[in-house]
């Protein structure tokens, strides 16, 4: 009857699997997605196309699709990768995608007058964005990209149909064990809503220093 | 020179030298284009056609060159644009070590010199919302030069400040004047422009209409439209 319990060091295996699947995601999402964002609002047409391209083509697919891509698709160009880069590199695209548009709009948030500054005073476009601009949009950009980071963490779930151990996947070994389904779920959302919480609490703490910052 | 906005032509067939140590007011009805016209100075504007020179060079179109001619070219705009996120003296020092490559203890050398010439040394670790206007413009001019400018420009340095402290940002500018800074001002201070202008150039409908010495616009102007500014403007 106790499922947990007994079954503690499976729980914990795909916990961490799913714990570690995000974090590897959101570090590639929010590095890609910050680029992107730079991309979208550079002066340069070329990496403008780049940045809208990208957004548009990870925000309109299926993440299940995607993951077919990376799984199926690679190999054939002669990429072969371990089942958990895979995983990590469609999650982390996917997403990068939506962090993005959340900084993007955070950007938008900053005062034109800011960038004009910067650059009256000699400072080049990279200077203008990473100095100025992308630090006083930091404090619009964490309440959506909090979200963002928990959808990824629910959506790494996904990855567990593609031979990843993570969390929802130990369901299927504990019913062929023979435990009640209801209570195996019940002990799973703990453990996601353990990750989310925890997002949403780091979130809410930087929200909190940057208010004082200023 | 020429620029247009969409379908509106808002700099017609601008010629305008400025010599060294020269001190250019730019006067106005609103949107006569002397703001647009100070603003494709250090190419925040572009233009559409024409040629801008500075210092007996062509304007960069884009990139370092670009980048490096703003360095020399100090800007203070109507709205202060001082960097919210940093505190008085990180304003006056991040474009210094950034882009002039000096080292920390220089620059804030130098910032502490300029805060104390504009009379604002012990605000050197508040954050830009907690001055006043024109504490704030002060700094912004103070910011702008930092970078040891050639010319500076101000886009109506005084409009967004209450009357009280206009006069504050006015002096730092006639002490710059009379030490021999190159300037371009838009403004609609005509006390300024007759006592520290070295030359007015009145702009109507993106045309320039007179570029004269200040007492001889403000006493005997000779176009109908300088007339009818004055006139409206000088009438209280």
């Amino acid at each position: 009857m106790n499922v947990l319990l007994d079954n503690f060091a499976l729980f914990r295996k795909g916990f961490v699997g799913t714990l570690e699947l995000t974090l590897a995601s959101s570090a590639i999402a929010l590095g890609i997605g910050v680029l992107m964002a730079g991309c979208r609002v550079s002066p340069v047409r070329p990496l403008r196309i780049l940045g809208g391209v990208w957004v548009t083509v990870l925000r309109n697919t299926p993440l299940t699709l995607l993951f077919f891509a990376v799984v199926l698709g690679l190999p054939r160009f002669g990429v072969v990768l371990p089942f958990f880069t895979l995983a990590v590199l469609a999650l982390g695209c996917y997403t990068s995608a939506f962090i993005c548009e959340a900084v993007r709009s955070g950007i938008n948030t900053v005062p034109v007058g800011q960038g004009e500054a910067a650059r009256s005073l000699g400072m080049n476009f990279g200077r203008t964005l990473s100095l100025i601009v992308l630090p006083q949009a930091l404090r619009a950009v964490i309440p959506p990209v909090g979200s963002t980071l928990i959808a990824l963490a629910k959506n790494t779930a996904i990855a567990g149909s593609f031979s990843v151990v993570e969390l929802l996947g130990t369901y299927r070994t504990l019913n062929e064990l023979g435990y009640d389904i209801v209570v195996t779920f019940l002990w799973i959302a703990v453990g996601y809503l353990i990750i989310t919480l925890s997002i949403s609490a780091l979130f809410r703490f930087l929200e909190k220093r940057l208010e004082v910052a200023r | 020179m020429n620029k247009h906005f969409g379908s509106l032509h808002v700099l017609r067939d601008i010629d305008l030298t400025v010599s060294r140590n020269e001190v250019v007011v730019l006067i106005g009805p609103s949107g006569s284009g002397k703001s647009t016209l100070c603003r494709t100075i250090n190419r925040l504007e572009t233009i559409d056609s024409g040629s801008i020179t500075i210092d007996g060079r062509p304007l960069p179109a884009e990139g370092r060159g670009l980048a490096r001619l703003r360095s020399e070219v100090g800007m203070v705009f109507q709205s202060f644009n001082l960097f919210a996120h940093k505190t008085v003296l990180e304003n006056l020092t991040l474009a210094q070590i950034k882009v002039r490559k000096r080292s920390k203890a220089e620059a804030d050398k130098k910032a502490r010199e300029l805060l104390d010439r504009v009379g604002l040394a012990d605000q050197a670790p508040k954050y830009p919302a907690q001055l006043s206007g024109g504490q704030q413009q002060r700094v912004a001019i103070a910011r702008s030069l930092a970078m040891d400018p050639k010319v500076m420009l101000f886009d109506e340095p005084t409009s967004a400040l209450d009357p009280e402290m206009i006069n504050e940002v006015l002096e730092v500018m006639r002490t710059l004047a009379v030490e021999g800074m190159t300037m371009v001002v838009v403004t609609h201070e005509m006390g300024f422009a007759r006592s520290a202008a070295n030359r007015v150039v009145f702009m109507a409908d993106g045309r320039i209409m007179e570029s004269r010495r200040p007492e001889d616009f403000f006493d005997h102007p000779e176009t109908d439209r300088a007339k009818d500014f004055l006139s409206k403007i000088l009438k209280h």
